[in-house]
């Protein structure tokens, strides 16, 4: 399936800015799942310092601000070629080990709530454990947004029992680490049915399965990634492949419109 | 047991490195002496260098005590030292290389896996970064003790921000002023080029693709640090400025520092700032003291930083008792200076050893430094003991265990003159395109009688140390 993405984030100042960061993971890479055909980023307000690639081998840009200018405007657009592989997106590359995928990080640090949530998954199969704490999550979890933020915690959110994809993948990623599984986050991208218009960017998670390699959950939508999911960054948590994070130096507020579009 | 003294041990009379020093000590009057002693305390006052001791009521800035007597090293008990020393650091950066890569010596089964993936020392944000010259810890203080006339130990390698240089450098010109007629008599090698040659080698590992005079300059935490002191005398020393996080910022792909003529680049940061404090939008979001963003400069290749983040992975305690493993896998040779024989308290046949022989065995943190948090089985009282236990119980993978080691002697001037107490040394290697280490180093002194513990956090002196030029 041929998508097009297009990824607009503005962010606007009530003043001047002193001096600000913002660290960009917003360039896919081809795989398995998808090919990219063509892709852009467009910077206004802000100037570009380095472009590197991360320790998970996310293409990575930190842009730089200062001065006058009241709002700084980053789109991401391109075209991607995807295909459905039942979610499968391959061995593990890069110098990153496996097993730094097996730990938790402070956003995805079990508690009592996610240890019973894994101890509750059932036996069989590791597609089958792996899908059935899919589900498992899907039910505990109702997607509401604006009950928690970038800093929720997996256990927080179980807890709470409402959030967004974020949260889904941090549960789904802490309850897998506890089965055994290697598991990381995926930010990226996904073409709702019936809709060019997008709320939000998407993030799930996948797991390490010995037969298969990386295999992706959406605990949020119940399904393993299609033909209709593009995925862009991947971390051991959000902190790690959010496709924006800032700093800024100053009293200036900061104010964020988000808009995304992906069609056919 | 009778510790080794380096000067007159027992039973063998005056050791020859000592010879020319003995003999101009036993033309000198005794007042004389005494009265050099507070000259040396006046010196000291007046360059200002003093240390922050942490974990007090007050945190009170003091000095810590110099000992007029030098701590003297033949020519050639320095060479074989350094051969080991060499061989210790190349090992050092050969593992960190290989952990922030393919990690080899994890598959090989060398070092347990566990060891990496639980340590806070490991970094992430380090994997796939091969600095210039391959070269992760720039400047490490080996730690090293003596137990007889040919044994060497390393204690600990510090490869992540070792401090005291300035007090090496302050050693000896203190003893140039106080005695210039001794180095007439006596050939010592000089150290006073240490500074020369960390700018050196600090400019030797500059990004590739900088040409002519790399800019450099070293980061402080800011004066409330322990060593400030040490940071602003080397930054003066190599006249390269000395910054704080608040002064710099990424210009143009660069970390560039506020100059009066605007922003200048900077090529090679020698840091003082912790790896946790060094990035707030990578690792500790709270720092004040670091640079937003400079892991993204890094990582592209625009700043050599010294040294380099995640090198604390390799001086971990829990590590250090693999380092003769560490060394043969880089090497393929043996280590030429000697581990102390170390318990992992988190293996449980160690921890019932540790427990049982609590009296005698010194026990660590295993992410402890300057003597903080440790227990000296043979001098702690009972009660001291108990309570240390109830801590190894509850946490044993925080604890490593060791033997107490009779630490060699050597003469400090008191007022009932000559008596020998417990020294090790520490000397400051410099690694980039070579290896330079000054001959000498940091002499600590425990200035208690029978104490083993020289960390001037916990009553230490120091010595100017003396490698001679035979």
């Amino acid at each position: 399936m041929r998508l097009k993405v297009s990824h607009r984030t503005e962010y606007s100042y009530d003043e001047p800015i002193r001096y600000g960061l913002q660290r960009l993971r917003l360039w896919p890479a081809s795989g398995p799942a998808q090919t990219m055909l063509t892709w852009a980023l467009h910077i206004e307000g802000a100037r570009e310092e380095v472009r590197f690639l991360d320790q998970f081998g996310n293409d990575t840009r930190l842009l730089s601000i200062d001065g006058e200018p009241h709002a700084i405007t980053v789109v991401a657009e391109g075209e991607v070629e995807t295909n459905d592989t039942a979610g499968v997106s391959g061995p593990h590359r890069g110098f990153a080990p496996l097993w730094l995928f097996e730990h938790p990080t402070p956003l995805t640090a079990p508690g009592t709530t996610i240890r019973d949530l894994a101890a509750s998954v059932g036996s069989g199969g590791d597609l089958e454990r792996l899908h059935g704490l899919m589900a498992l999550i899907q039910q505990r979890i109702a997607y509401v947004t604006g009950t928690t933020d970038s800093r929720t915690t997996a256990e927080e959110a179980l807890v709470k029992g409402t959030g967004v994809c974020q949260d889904h993948s941090h549960v789904f990623a802490a309850s897998a680490r506890l089965l055994g599984f290697p598991a990381r986050y995926v930010s990226g991208y996904l073409m709702m049915n019936d809709t060019v218009e997008q709320v939000a960017s998407h993030a799930w998670a996948e797991a390490y399965v010995s037969a298969l390699g990386w295999v992706g959950f959406d605990a949020a939508n119940g399904m393993s990634p299609d033909e209709r999911y593009v995925r862009v960054a991947v971390g051991r948590d959000y902190r790690e492949a959010m496709p924006i994070a800032g700093i800024l130096i100053g009293q200036a507020q900061e104010r964020l419109a988000v808009h995304i579009t992906v069609e056919q | 047991m009778v510790a080794f003294d380096e000067m007159l041990p027992a039973e063998a009379g005056l050791r020859r490195p000592y010879e020319a020093y003995d003999g101009w000590l036993k033309n000198q009057d005794p007042a004389r002496l005494t009265e050099k002693m507070r000259d040396a305390e006046r010196v000291f006052r007046k360059t200002g260098i003093t240390f922050a001791v942490y974990g007090e009521q007050e945190a009170s800035e003091r000095l810590i005590p110099f000992d007029i007597v030098p701590r003297i090293i033949s020519g050639n008990e320095w060479r074989r030292l350094t051969q080991g020393i060499e061989q210790r650091v190349q090992a050092l950066n050969a593992f960190l290389d290989d952990i922030y890569h393919r990690q080899e010596i994890l598959r090989a089964g060398r070092v347990p896996r566990e060891l990496i993936a639980t340590n806070e020392a490991f970094l992430p944000e380090m994997i796939g970064v091969r600095p210039p010259a391959g070269v992760y810890t720039h400047i490490i203080g080996v730690d090293i003790v003596r137990i007889a006339e040919n044994e060497f130990y390393v204690l600990e390698d510090n490869a992540r921000t070792p401090s005291g240089v300035s007090y090496m450098l302050e050693n000896r010109e203190t003893m140039l002023q106080l005695f210039p007629e001794l180095f007439q008599r006596i050939k010592v090698q000089p150290v006073e080029n240490y500074p020369q040659l960390l700018r050196q080698s600090l400019a030797a590992v500059r990004p590739n693709g900088v040409n002519g005079t790399p800019t450099i300059a070293v980061l402080t935490p800011g004066s409330f640090n322990s060593a400030y002191f040490e940071h602003a005398f080397l930054a003066d020393q190599m006249g390269v400025q000395l910054v704080e996080g608040q002064d710099l910022r990424v210009v143009d792909g660069h970390v560039a520092m506020r100059t009066t003529e605007g922003y200048k680049r900077i090529d090679v940061l020698y840091r003082r700032v912790d790896d946790a404090y060094l990035d707030p939008m990578t690792f500790r979001p709270d720092s004040t003291l670091g640079v937003p963003g400079i892991m993204d400069v890094y990582r592209a290749g625009n700043i050599t930083i010294a040294n380099a983040p995640g090198t604390g992975i390799a001086d971990d305690k829990a590590i250090y008792s693999y380092m003769p493993e560490i060394i043969e896998f880089y090497t393929g040779r043996k280590p030429i200076l000697g581990n102390i024989p170390t318990w992992r308290c988190s293996e449980p046949d160690s921890l019932k050893y540790v427990q049982e022989h609590l009296g005698e065995l010194v026990i660590k943190e295993v992410h402890g430094s300057g003597g903080y948090g440790m227990l000296v089985g043979p001098a702690a009282s009972k009660k001291e003991r108990e309570e240390f236990s109830k801590k190894l119980a509850a946490r044993p993978s925080n604890y490593i265990a060791q033997p107490t080691l009779s630490l060699s002697t050597c003469p400090i001037l008191t007022e009932k003159g000559l008596a020998p107490r417990h020294v090790d040394l520490r000397p400051f290697v410099l690694v980039s395109d070579r290896i330079r280490i000054v001959p000498g180093g940091l002499t600590r002194v425990a200035l208690k009688e029978g104490s083993l513990v020289v960390n001037s956090s916990q009553g230490g002196g120091t010595k100017d140390t003396w490698v001679l030029d035979d």
